[in-house]
């Protein structure tokens, strides 16, 4: 199998951007075999990465190791140029603030409304409450939820709570968002609307982003369409069209065996990519 | 087989002991350092101490009327009614109170801890306060823990003093015994290592049933029957561990006060 930590990665040119969060070889185990062995790649500015795989196979764990709430074994991973995996809890702690995720199921603080489940982040920074109320609507709009306001999460739909889920993300406008599996468990419908919020949020504010799913149809719909300011819809890309800043990773058995773009996904020969897309 | 199974348990025993005495004084050193969340604390002082409050003082009531009962029908046979009050206060306030009001409290709070935070981390609650920048330990463990120590302090008092009350209802009431002579007793020989030893005692009992319950709450694994299994943990491990300290605490105040006592 053709496993991309090992091959050698190309120089970036001299003058590419800072990668924002990049993993070195990084492996990880619980106790058995490797759940993440060699992992390397890097996410930089505008960038958005979908990580695809089926599920069990490490992508959830990937995630966490990202912004430093699991640390691997051996390896090395950078976040705004930060090394985490030796870095004190305490140290990581102003690095997470400055990026966003949004958890498989919400991960929402069933104990608080919504207003303080968004606002969570500015109200531990003591921020008057006329901003928090203000900064908080304008993120339950972008996700189209603003009467949801003063309800609890117990009543609110799956999706929806995604939804509020993202606008927490969103409010502290991270430098890098993680998406965990945010359509897993959601009907078709439901899912082109996170799909849509998602795209909304790479084009708007063009935040680098790593997404993971095991649904390539979410996939492919983020990388052939882009979100449409005027008639604030998502519309489809021209035809044989994809979003440049929109690639892929796919992990099998712990490995990264795919690092690249739509068509060099379409066109690869690997069998585990093969029998993936079929 | 035997022999490994024992190894791998009594490894696993040292390993949560250890644990557990870095997550005490992780959470015990948080409050000599910022951010230090004094809303959470004064939430968690409500639900503890406020919400423990009727079951502090029936038990405490029931208690020191039982030992009156109970104790008046010995002390006949030697003509030595007369000591109830003493018998009640002094056992209330160095042992009974303490030991019950952190038992009931324990079962009450450890539990609630260990299934609230529990719950929090099988829904990665935990996990997106750390991804949102607050440290678990801070905003939810260090506040439980001091509001029980506090708390607790102040429920002992009462514990004690509603066991004092039931044992003279009691004694009036059932055992038609004289009142005055039963609060004189029970003051009088009232000493000052039992005031200590009453006292101190919830501070280590409210740290030991709070520190437990979050430990196990934020260990927990496997959904909800994890939950449940964390919950369990935490009542038990708090109440023998009470239980223990208890009675090294009652060996060390009277070795210490020997002369007094």
């Amino acid at each position: 199998m053709d496993v991309i930590s090992a091959i050698p990665q190309p120089a970036p040119a001299p003058d590419a951007p800072l990668p924002v969060l990049a993993f070195q070889h990084v492996s990880i185990a619980f106790g058995g075999p490797p759940v993440l062995e060699q992992v390397s790649f890097t996410i930089r500015p505008g960038e958005t990465r979908i990580l695809l795989g089926p599920a069990g196979v490490g992508k959830s764990v990937l995630l966490k190791l990202a912004n430093g709430l699991l640390r691997p074994d051996t390896g090395c991973i950078e976040l705004f140029g930060h090394e985490l995996a030796y870095a004190r809890e305490h140290d990581l702690f102003h690095l997470r603030t400055r990026t966003g995720m949004v958890f498989q199921e919400g991960a929402l603080f069933d104990s608080l409304t919504v207003r303080d489940n968004v606002a969570y982040q500015l109200i531990q920074e003591n921020v008057s409450d006329e901003e928090i109320d203000a900064r908080v609507h304008e993120a339950l709009r972008f996700v189209e939820l603003d009467q949801t306001f003063d309800l609890f999460p117990v009543s609110l739909s799956g999706g929806m709570r995604r939804r509020v889920a993202i606008a927490r993300a969103l409010i502290h406008k991270p430098e890098l968002l993680l998406y965990d599996s945010p359509t897993g468990g959601l009907d078709p419908v439901t899912s082109t609307t996170i799909i849509e919020l998602i795209v909304k949020q790479r084009d708007v504010y063009r935040t680098p982003s790593l997404l993971v799913t095991h649904r390539l149809q979410d996939a492919f719909t983020m990388c052939t369409h882009r979100f449409d300011q005027d008639s604030g819809r998502m519309v489809p890309l021209p035809a044989h069209q994809t979003d440049p800043n929109t690639t892929f990773l796919m992990l099998s058995e712990g490995r990264l065996i795919f690092d690249g773009s739509l068509h060099k996904l379409v066109a690869s020969t690997d069998p585990f990519v093969r029998e993936f897309l079929e | 087989m035997a022999l490994e199974r024992i190894d791998r348990t009594a490894k696993q025993i040292v390993l949560t002991l250890q644990d557990y005495s870095f997550f005490a004084l992780r959470a015990f050193l948080n409050l000599f350092s910022r951010p230090i969340y004094w809303a959470d604390f004064l939430l968690q002082s409500d639900i503890i101490g406020v919400g423990s409050l009727p079951i502090v003082v029936l038990s405490g009531l029931s208690t020191g009327g039982v030992l009156a009962l109970q104790s008046a029908a010995t002390l006949a046979n030697f003509g030595a009614t007369a000591v109830t009050g003493q018998f009640v206060s002094l056992t209330m306030i160095r042992e009974l109170g303490p030991v019950l009001t952190g038992v009931m409290v324990s079962g009450r709070n450890a539990s609630s801890m260990a299934s609230e935070l529990g719950s929090m981390v099988v829904t990665e609650q935990i996990d997106a306060m750390r991804a949102l920048g607050v440290d678990p330990m801070r905003k939810l463990v260090t506040p439980r823990i001091f509001a029980s120590v506090a708390m607790l302090f102040f429920l002992t008092i009462l514990s004690d003093a509603f066991g004092i009350v039931g044992g003279g209802l009691v004694t009036v009431l059932m055992n038609h015994q004289n009142g005055t002579q039963y609060l004189n007793m029970a003051w009088e020989h009232i000493r000052f290592p039992d005031i200590v030893q009453g006292l101190i005692k919830p501070l280590f009992f409210g740290y030991i049933l709070s520190s437990i319950g979050c430990f196990y709450g934020l260990r927990t694994t496997g959904g909800t029957q994890g939950v449940g299994r964390s919950t369990i943990s935490a009542v038990v491990n708090a109440s023998v561990l009470i239980i223990f300290v208890d009675f090294l605490l009652s060996h060390i105040v009277i070795t210490l006060f020997s002369s007094w006592m």
